[in-house]
């Protein structure tokens, strides 16, 4: 722009003349980036200047009295069992629901069945709270009784089954709705980019419909489902008022899933503690807080691995 | 005319809605106004000295309602005085005072020692007020198909709550229910799974009602495993409802259908009733040791006096004796006048459910009301 000589042929192809907008938007856009990560270190910093205190804090003046870390490993437990119920009840569920999108239902109903599953997901979670409080957990008692008699050698059903069925189960029941949404949206959309030619090619070998999907369409979304599935678990993990609400928490570390006594999750204590807390039992919060944070993390991190370490078996290549 | 209105602040505009409601309570507590306008409850009468400023507070949410009505009652007597109070929780609310935040405090538990000490760096040598101005009866709820009534001594709760008994047949109920037919069912105890003040008096009778049972300290935080937990009153209340077998412990005012169960006090059972909760507060003693002006009191939830209903939660108006300037000090001394007249107790009553203070509390509290002054 320095000169008014007549426009000339570029120096080289390789490298185009960088206009004003396009710095302007590649500016914009690293900021953007940049931004992100100082905004999550800056989360980080604060997680751990105030969880600090509970950290160096005497065992016995810690909410609980015995310490940070057995105040905080029932929480953990809590928070990934809860969320792993919810992962395994939603998991396969969403997955069929996009395979009957893309590959069974009529188109017109597909579409309409694509919009309502979405909607799930714009549902706030206290109405999800609502609903498992006053509907599935009545609706669930009798069954948590049968659970007890007749399965109760299994320790998941030990029982005794509660008489309000604000259990563990059904906390795992509402966050899988409440994730059903997510894995299915990304689930429907890999599978739907799974590639023409691979399908039509196994049709025709003569392969069924579900051979076709089991060899053309599955492998394809791998990836995808799981990805779709680790955002759901970030959900489910960091799932605060529709577990304070739904879940009966009053006890320690167990894997009865239908008893009243159940661990509570991470951000459903902090909910319910926090306004009522002063000095050293916010810092006590906070510190939990962290921990989420670190297993948020962590499952992050180990989607993202999986995800590229699953890219070299699927179909994309 | 709404174009400016709009674009009031927030602050103006609630006072103008509580001004507005006030409106309607000063016109069905008239007589009562009229009665006291010769006496010394400052702050109620319209003959009272026009304040200025902002009075702020923090605290207890279970004032919250309450202090919605006293506002409205003050910001009748009082208009230019911007209120403002802060369900932020007890804790919060103490500190925010002890911080020199706030000009008083609603806290569902009285200062602690350390607080204390706190405290004379907030307010000087003269200390602080700690008033028992709001006081609620906590009723035990619960729901048993075909029990209509339910009497329960204090050792026979605190087993129902420890978890020793399990079983509403159990033979220590029915000596507690003569002649009654308990059915067969599984007891589910049902507490608060949030911190809270309900649970700290809760807790705090059952160790010293029933202290060979309830052997853990009182605490806001339930201290035992097991049990149902549900959030906050309405958690307690719905999990109740929900549950048949399930008995838990609400304010008196939530307990709707459900059904309440009477306490033995010394040889008799007795109901939650409004009088009974104020009856036992105004007769236990003040905790020793403390400023002339601090009425925090010791609930004597042993008591044995039929009267008296000991499952109470007592909330109270924490400020400074002694504010650094004139303006403020008016402003708190209208303000808890207002809180501890009759009509200010009535409509606490009417909006939350709580139990006015006796005549005799009153009395004490306007002591320590007429005490409070300017720095000079």
């Amino acid at each position: 722009m320095t000169t008014s000589a007549p426009p000339r042929p570029p120096q080289s192809p390789d490298r185009p003349k960088r206009r004003r907008g396009d710095r302007i938007f590649a500016g914009s856009a690293t900021g953007a980036g940049i931004f992100i990560l100082v905004v999550l270190a800056g989360v980080a910093v604060f997680l751990v200047a105030e969880s600090w205190p509970a950290v160096v804090a005497p065992a016995e003046d810690v909410s609980g009295g015995e310490g940070l870390t057995s105040y905080i490993t029932p929480l953990i437990f809590g928070t990934l069992l809860a969320s792993v119920i919810a992962l395994v009840i939603a998991t396969p569920l969403a997955v069929a629901i996009a395979l009957f999108i893309t590959n069974y239902a009529p188109r017109r109903l597909a579409a309409g069945l694509g919009y309502v599953i979405d909607l799930l997901a714009a549902i706030p979670s206290i109405v999800y709270g609502f609903w498992g409080i006053f509907a599935l957990a009545p609706a669930l008692v009798p069954f948590y009784a049968w659970a007890e008699r007749n399965l109760g050698f299994i320790p998941l059903f030990a029982g005794p089954a509660s008489a309000t069925g604000r259990t563990m189960l059904t906390a795992g029941i509402v966050l899988a709705v409440m994730i059903l949404p997510i894995i299915s949206a990304i689930s429907r959309e890999v599978f739907s980019q799974a590639p023409a030619l691979h399908r039509e090619a196994a049709l025709a070998l003569g392969a069924t419909r579900w051979e076709m999907i089991r060899m053309a369409v599955l492998p394809y979304g791998k990836s995808g489902i799981i990805g779709g599935a680790m955002l759901g678990l970030g959900r489910a993990l960091g799932e605060t008022l529709a577990i304070a609400l739904v879940l009966s928490a009053s006890g320690g570390i167990t894997f009865n899933l239908i008893s009243n006594s159940n661990p509570s999750t991470i951000a459903a204590n902090i909910a319910l503690q926090f306004p009522e807390s002063t000095g050293l039992q916010v810092n006590t919060l906070i510190a939990s807080g962290l921990a989420l944070f670190v297993i948020t993390l962590a499952v992050n991190m180990l989607a993202r691995w999986v995800v590229t370490r699953r890219a070299d078996f699927s179909g994309a290549n | 005319m709404k174009g400016p209105e709009l674009k009031l602040s927030t602050t103006t505009r609630t006072a103008a809605v509580s001004a507005a409601l006030a409106g309607t309570l000063a016109l069905t507590a008239c007589g009562a106004a009229n009665e006291r306008s010769g006496t010394s409850s400052e702050g109620s009468g319209s003959s009272a000295e026009q304040l200025t400023g902002d009075l702020v507070g923090a605290g207890s949410s279970a004032q919250q309602a309450a202090m919605q009505a006293w506002q409205a009652g003050f910001n009748t007597a009082q208009p230019q005085v911007n209120f403002s109070y802060d369900p932020v929780g007890s804790g919060g609310g103490r500190e925010q005072f002890l911080a020199g935040a706030t000009d008083f405090a609603g806290s569902d538990a009285a200062l602690d020692d350390e607080e204390l000490t706190e405290a004379a760096d907030r307010c000087g040598a003269s200390g602080v007020f700690e008033l028992p101005n709001y006081v609620s009866a906590i009723a035990v709820i619960y729901n048993l198909e075909g029990v209509d009534e339910l009497n329960l001594a204090p050792a026979t709760l605190a087993g129902i709550f420890t978890g020793a008994i399990t079983n509403w047949d159990d033979p220590a109920i029915a000596a507690d229910n003569q002649g009654a037919t308990l059915p067969d069912q599984a007891i589910t105890p049902v507490h608060r799974a949030d911190d809270s003040g309900t649970t700290t008096n809760f807790t705090d009778y059952l160790s010293q009602a029933a202290p060979e049972v309830w052997t853990s300290e009182p605490d806001g935080e339930w201290p035992l495993p097991g049990g149902e937990a549900g959030n906050q009153t309405s958690g307690v209340v719905a999990a109740v409802t929900a549950g048949n077998g399930a008995i838990g412990y609400a304010d008196e005012s939530q307990a709707g259908d459900l059904g309440v169960a009477r306490i033995r006090v010394g040889t008799e059972f007795v109901a939650p009733t409004p009088e009974a909760a104020a009856t036992v507060v105004a007769n236990s003693p003040t905790i020793a040791g403390r400023g002339e002006h601090d009425l925090a009191v010791e609930v004597n939830r042993a008591t044995t006096s039929a009267d008296e209903y000991p499952i109470v939660l007592v909330s109270y108006h924490i400020g400074c004796v002694e504010y650094d300037d004139q303006a403020k000090a008016d402003a708190v001394e209208a303000f808890i006048g207002h809180v501890i007249s009759e009509e200010g107790q009535q409509a606490a009553a009417d909006a939350a459910g709580s139990s006015p203070i006796t005549d005799d509390a009153r009395s004490k509290a306007e002591t320590v009301v007429e005490a409070i002054t300017a720095a000079a």
